[in-house]
């Protein structure tokens, strides 16, 4: 049972607005008929995320998320649209013959995940007040209990880097 | 607020990348897609982060959205790599390895 005194009526309302304008955006990135447009409604998308992670709490991966995600995957986005030369505009030959197949397929996994959600975390709540997670308990963390993965991933970024390097130069 | 709030907003971001990867012909629409399923994981962790109350769900956060930096990276160079080959990236083409 959920009071309505447990409910905090403006977090509640600024993430129903936020979430409403993810899946709009969600609905453009996957069903617009425009390369450019697709990839604008992504920045919403990531926007709205770091929206999101604000409400949870999460200042840093927030402010991370705005400058990894909308500051740089989309500009390589951007990028990869104009070199592979995507027909600017409307362009009607975006999707192949999967739909009818992939609709269902994404109807059926949405539906078992929401049920299996709502049995399992039916009335759980997020604890209300207390402080965000700070920068320091984050990095904390990093550079102590998780310092081995973030050395793995510094040398993943580092492949990453010399990979796409090595095959998006000409000779 | 209820932690089903977010998980079932990150459900549908995910199943809508889903859908995307499989309706998409564009190999970089196909990429968009995957970022809104790299999105919605993210949102799942900090959701369970918070409602633990330890701080790791930010730490693993972190480490996806560097992953999925490196995949943008390297996914894009490969797509540059196939469009000067072929003069094309719709992954219908794309079809050598099909048995």
């Amino acid at each position: 049972m959920v009071l309505a005194s447990d409910i905090l009526v403006a977090q509640n309302i600024g993430f129903g607005i936020i979430a409403l304008l993810m899946v709009l955006a969600g609905v453009g990135v996957i069903a617009s008929r425009n390369v450019v447009h697709a990839a604008l409604s992504l920045v919403l998308v990531m926007a709205g995320a770091a929206a999101q992670y604000i409400l949870l709490a999460a200042e840093f991966v927030a402010v991370t998320q705005v400058l990894v995600y909308i500051g740089a995957v989309m500009v390589l986005f951007l990028f990869g649209v104009m070199l592979t030369r995507a027909k600017l505009g409307r362009d009607t030959d975006l999707n192949n013959k999967n739909a009818a197949i992939a609709a269902p397929v994404a109807l059926l996994l949405f539906g078992v995940l929401a049920y299996v959600l709502m049995k399992g975390y039916s009335d759980d709540k997020l604890p209300a007040g207390g402080v965000p997670t700070s920068t320091k308990t984050v990095s904390d963390l990093i550079f102590k209990p998780y310092l081995l993965p973030f050395w793995a991933l510094s040398f993943v970024l580092l492949a990453a880097v010399i990979g796409a390097i090595v095959l998006a130069r000409k000779d | 607020m209820l932690v089903n709030e977010f998980l079932i907003l990150a459900a549908l971001l995910f199943c809508m990348g889903v859908y995307g990867v499989l309706t998409r012909k564009n190999a970089v629409m196909v990429l968009m897609s995957i970022e809104l399923i790299l999105n919605s994981v993210n949102i799942n962790l900090l959701a369970f982060d918070r409602l633990n109350g330890n701080s790791e769900g930010s730490v693993f956060a972190l480490y996806i959205i560097a992953v999925a930096a490196a995949e943008v990276g390297v996914g894009l160079a490969m797509l540059l790599l196939i469009y000067r080959n072929r003069k094309s990236i719709s992954l219908d083409d794309l079809s050598e390895m099909k048995g």
